[in-house]
């Protein structure tokens, strides 16, 4: 009987197999239950490791946004900046600011929250060698060009800006006159670290430790985080539920099968193609609400073709080629609302946002668009492009409908067509190097729901991310007035009449704001979206727990 | 037959250093890794070139190929952009993969050797005309559409499996997404088995056996079977390394955290290390397959061995 011999070696063989890659698998699947109170909700894998001054996107940034409480928080509803582990911050001539925190305020690891926290967590996140992907938050502070200089080696480790006083206070000296400049401290780069950060930052990187509403339980790379209420936090956003258990989905398509099947709570990543039916799908538990993230089409200004005289009168004519309501209407189901302006609906009309001050150059009129276009002399070649990356998100329906709108109002089916990139990140270098010579797509997620975010970064002269290398010494010289003006009001007027100036200059294209989507299981109630679109996790309830 | 093994290892050599210096060169032409960590944003100089710096990007492709060479031999794959080391990434990614590629290959033979048999042995009449019609169907549709169709139904409406892998991948909920994953191979095994069963059926051996008054069972497992199986067990084989490099669509489709879902998001973020470090794995497991195979050639077929 060989045959059955080796039939048995290899049975034996292939068991051995499994049982050793079985291995590890056990016990780590803590699914959540029917009825233990924790919120299951969809997560993708951070990009950075979870330190604040290093994580850029969303999915880092709502992990963040659980386990700490900054000096202010914008408001869930209003995304009004309110003051939280700060009792007051004071300044008398709008560049010294004076930051007292409350007292008794600890990390989920029991140590005290202290001025050293917020200082030397500040100082590290600017210190170049460190590497942070969002130094440049700490520009405004005075010194900031001493641990993070242009070129070369820093030649200080700390921004003489950033002085202890005692245990609760510090100092803030910035640059010059920046009135707003508190309101920026709810962005999470500007969250406190505890001591063990600095001592034992692996450890720190493997369960991230905060001041926040939760603290993490466990952390498993790129497969899950449970995160359960933080018994020191004292705070105004006390969880509601027991916990919450991020998972990590290869794919939204499949969070949604798993929503549906009822594994999964809460998705906020609702997939494009289930747009359609997800209100039917869910019996209505699904919510889509405008979120601080609007998409423009930027004009590349360093090539002489498009920034010659007369030019802006083309791109204000190409401005109102698009057919905007019906593009968000055909191709986002609705997911996308019209543009109206250069910021967000997020930020409300006290904070900036505006539906008039456009006047009619974001509205679709095809003969007057005819009519600027042929004034401003055409478009360069009588021929453009629109970039974009083929990769990710849907760029190339809407690309391809705005182009077909523009060509259907020149009568020309060969004026516009789309340009795709294989991969976000040769798109962008691209746009780094400044080597586009067409108009591309662009898309600006705020940092904080304050109109400065949406318009200094983008358009100011040399700004951090001034795409469309923009200048124009009229919008710079308000920006400034802006920044100095001594009370919000105030400088959100003078923002706006900076703001005003796009619309003639039209250095890139506002389309339309994106929303924030999420659906949720029978098993859960009370899903709302901050102006971020990061689910509310403390408010969310399970039921029957 | 030591010969032969050792030129076909020392082939394994330039073949190794060729693949490995494409996928590099191709995963550097994407684009700039450090573009695409600041996401939308642009960049800030100072900082970006340090990250390049430490990343030793700031070197000539060659020069890099050379320094990524030298880490691999010490067993340094570089780090995620996550800040996890690669070789940490591939010890999870890799089991789950694995096991993920066992069930689907002990489906294949089980369920392809079965019909192929059955096919075979009645050749000709309706079992054999429905396995026939039945791989056609299955070679035909692609993976992504049996795999979205049957977590749809399966998982979604009829709530017979779970549409989602949960985590750590136990076993139960790898049938599914092994299912899928074996199909397209299946109907292969299927035909392969068929055809050499169907021939076999009538050689000298088999009307020996059945002429001795040996029973049916024994006739068709020992003396039919296992004479028809040579080429199917190769085909097997060598189907090992497919499989492992084709889930990566069913990975993405089922929630695998595996081999597949880590090469995604390597390339998805730009991250070079994920990507070159996970195919060089990738390659070598398909050369260790494909030489494993041809030295059961030669085992097999003494003829092989002396060419």
């Amino acid at each position: 009987m060989r045959g059955a011999k080796s039939a048995k070696w290899v049975v034996g063989a292939a068991v051995i197999g499994l049982a050793a890659t079985a291995c590890g698998s056990g016990g780590t699947s803590s699914a959540g239950g029917s009825n233990d109170g924790i919120v299951r909700a969809w997560w993708g894998d951070p990009q950075n490791p979870l330190e604040p001054a290093n994580t850029t996107e969303v999915q880092g940034g709502k992990v963040l946004d659980m386990i700490f409480m900054d000096l202010k928080e914008y408001d869930s509803t209003t995304g009004a900046a309110k003051l939280e582990a700060a009792q007051s911050i004071t300044t008398n001539d709008q560049q010294n600011f004076t930051i007292k925190l409350k007292p008794n305020l600890k990390f989920s690891d029991g140590t005290a929250v202290t001025a050293h926290s917020f200082v030397d967590a500040w100082n590290y996140g600017a210190l170049l060698t460190n590497k942070q992907l969002n130094a440049y938050f700490f520009e405004d502070i005075e010194g900031y060009d001493k641990v993070h200089p242009d070129s070369g080696q820093p030649t200080a480790k700390t921004m003489s800006g950033l002085k202890v006083v005692d245990n609760d206070t510090f100092t803030v000296k910035l640059n010059q006159k920046f009135s707003t400049w508190p309101d920026r401290l709810g962005y999470k780069a500007f969250a406190p670290l505890p001591k063990e950060f600095f001592t034992d930052h692996a450890a720190y990187l493997n369960k991230p430790v905060g001041d926040g509403p939760y603290k993490i339980v466990s952390y498993t790379k790129g497969s899950s985080m449970k995160l359960v209420p933080n018994p020191y936090y004292t705070g105004p956003s006390k969880p509601k539920n027991k916990g919450v258990l991020l998972k990590v989905y290869t794919s939204s398509e499949t969070a949604y099968a798993d929503l549906q099947a009822g594994n999964l709570d809460v998705l906020d990543d609702v997939p494009a193609e289930d747009l359609s039916h997800v209100k039917s799908d869910l019996d209505g538990r699904y919510l889509n609400q405008p979120a601080g993230i609007n998409q423009t089409i930027s004009f590349p200004l360093n090539q002489k073709a498009w920034n010659a005289p007369g030019m802006d009168k083309v791109r204000v004519g190409l401005s109102m080629a698009i057919d905007r309501k019906t593009i968000t209407q055909k191709i986002f189901q609705g997911t996308r609302t019209p543009a109206t302006d250069f910021t967000s609906p997020v930020l409300g009309a006290a904070g900036g946002f505006s539906s008039d001050l456009a006047g009619d150059s974001l509205t679709y009129n095809p003969a007057k668009a005819r009519e600027l276009i042929k004034e401003g002399g055409g478009i360069p070649g009588g021929h453009m492009t629109i970039g974009y990356n083929a990769d990710s998100g849907s760029h190339k329906e809407w690309v391809d409908a705005v182009c077909n709108s523009i060509n259907n109002v020149l009568g020309d089916n060969k004026a516009c067509v789309g340009a795709p990139t294989g991969t976000f990140a040769d798109f962008r270098n691209q746009i780094t190097n400044g080597e586009m010579t067409n108009p591309f797509r662009a898309g600006w997620q705020m940092d904080y729901p304050l109109i400065d975010d949406f318009l200094t970064p983008q358009y100011a002269t040399g700004g951090s991310s001034n795409d469309a290398h923009y200048s124009n010494p009229k919008f710079d010289a308000l920006i400034k007035q802006a920044d100095a003006a001594p009370d919000a009001a105030k400088a959100t007027a003078l923002y706006q009449q900076a703001e005003k100036l796009l619309f003639t200059d039209m250095p890139a294209i506002p389309l339309w704001y994106q929303d924030g989507q999420a659906g949720w299981s029978s098993r859960v109630s009370n899903v709302t979206e901050n102006s971020f679109s990061f689910p509310v996790y403390t408010d969310i309830t399970v039921n029957n727990s | 037959m030591g010969r032969y093994v050792v030129r076909r290892l020392l082939q394994m050599v330039p073949v190794f250093i060729g693949t490995t210096f494409l996928i590099f060169v191709m995963v550097y032409a994407l684009g700039d890794p450090v573009a695409a960590m600041f996401g939308d944003k642009t960049p800030d100089p100072a900082t970006a070139a340090q990250i390049r710096h430490a990343l030793y990007l700031d070197h000539s492709l060659p020069a890099q190929y050379v320094h990524y060479m030298k880490q691999i031999f010490t067993g340094n794959f570089g780090t995620a952009a996550t800040g996890q080391p690669v070789t940490q990434l591939m010890g999870t990614a890799f089991p789950v993969t694995l096991r993920l590629t066992l069930v689907a290959f002990a489906i294949e033979a089980v369920v392809g050797i079965g019909l192929g048999l059955l096919a075979g042995m009645r050749r000709g009449r309706f079992a054999d005309n429905g396995v026939l019609v039945f791989t056609l169907l299955v070679v035909a549709v692609p993976t992504f559409v049996t795999g979205y169709l049957l977590q749809y139904f399966l998982g979604v409406k009829w709530h017979v499996a779970n549409p989602a892998v949960a985590e750590g991948a136990p076993i139960g909920d790898l049938i599914l997404p092994g299912l899928v994953l074996a199909a397209v191979s299946l109907a292969y095994v299927a035909r392969l088995t068929r055809t050499s069963v169907a021939e076999n059926a009538r050689a000298d051996y088999v009307r020996t056996a059945v002429a001795k008054g040996l029973p049916r069972r024994r006739v068709v497992t020992v003396h039919l079977l296992r004479n028809s199986l040579i080429p199917v067990v190769t085909f097997l084989g060598t189907d090992i390394g497919g499989l492992m490099a084709g889930a990566v669509v069913t990975e993405r489709i089922f929630n695998v955290h595996g081999v597949g879902y880590q090469l995604y998001q390597g390339i998805l973020r730009e991250n070079p290390p994920t990507v070159v470090g996970f195919v060089t794995i990738l390659v070598i497991i398909f050369l260790a397959a494909n030489l494993l195979v041809d030295l059961l050639y030669a085992v097999l077929d003494p003829r092989i061995r002396y060419a």
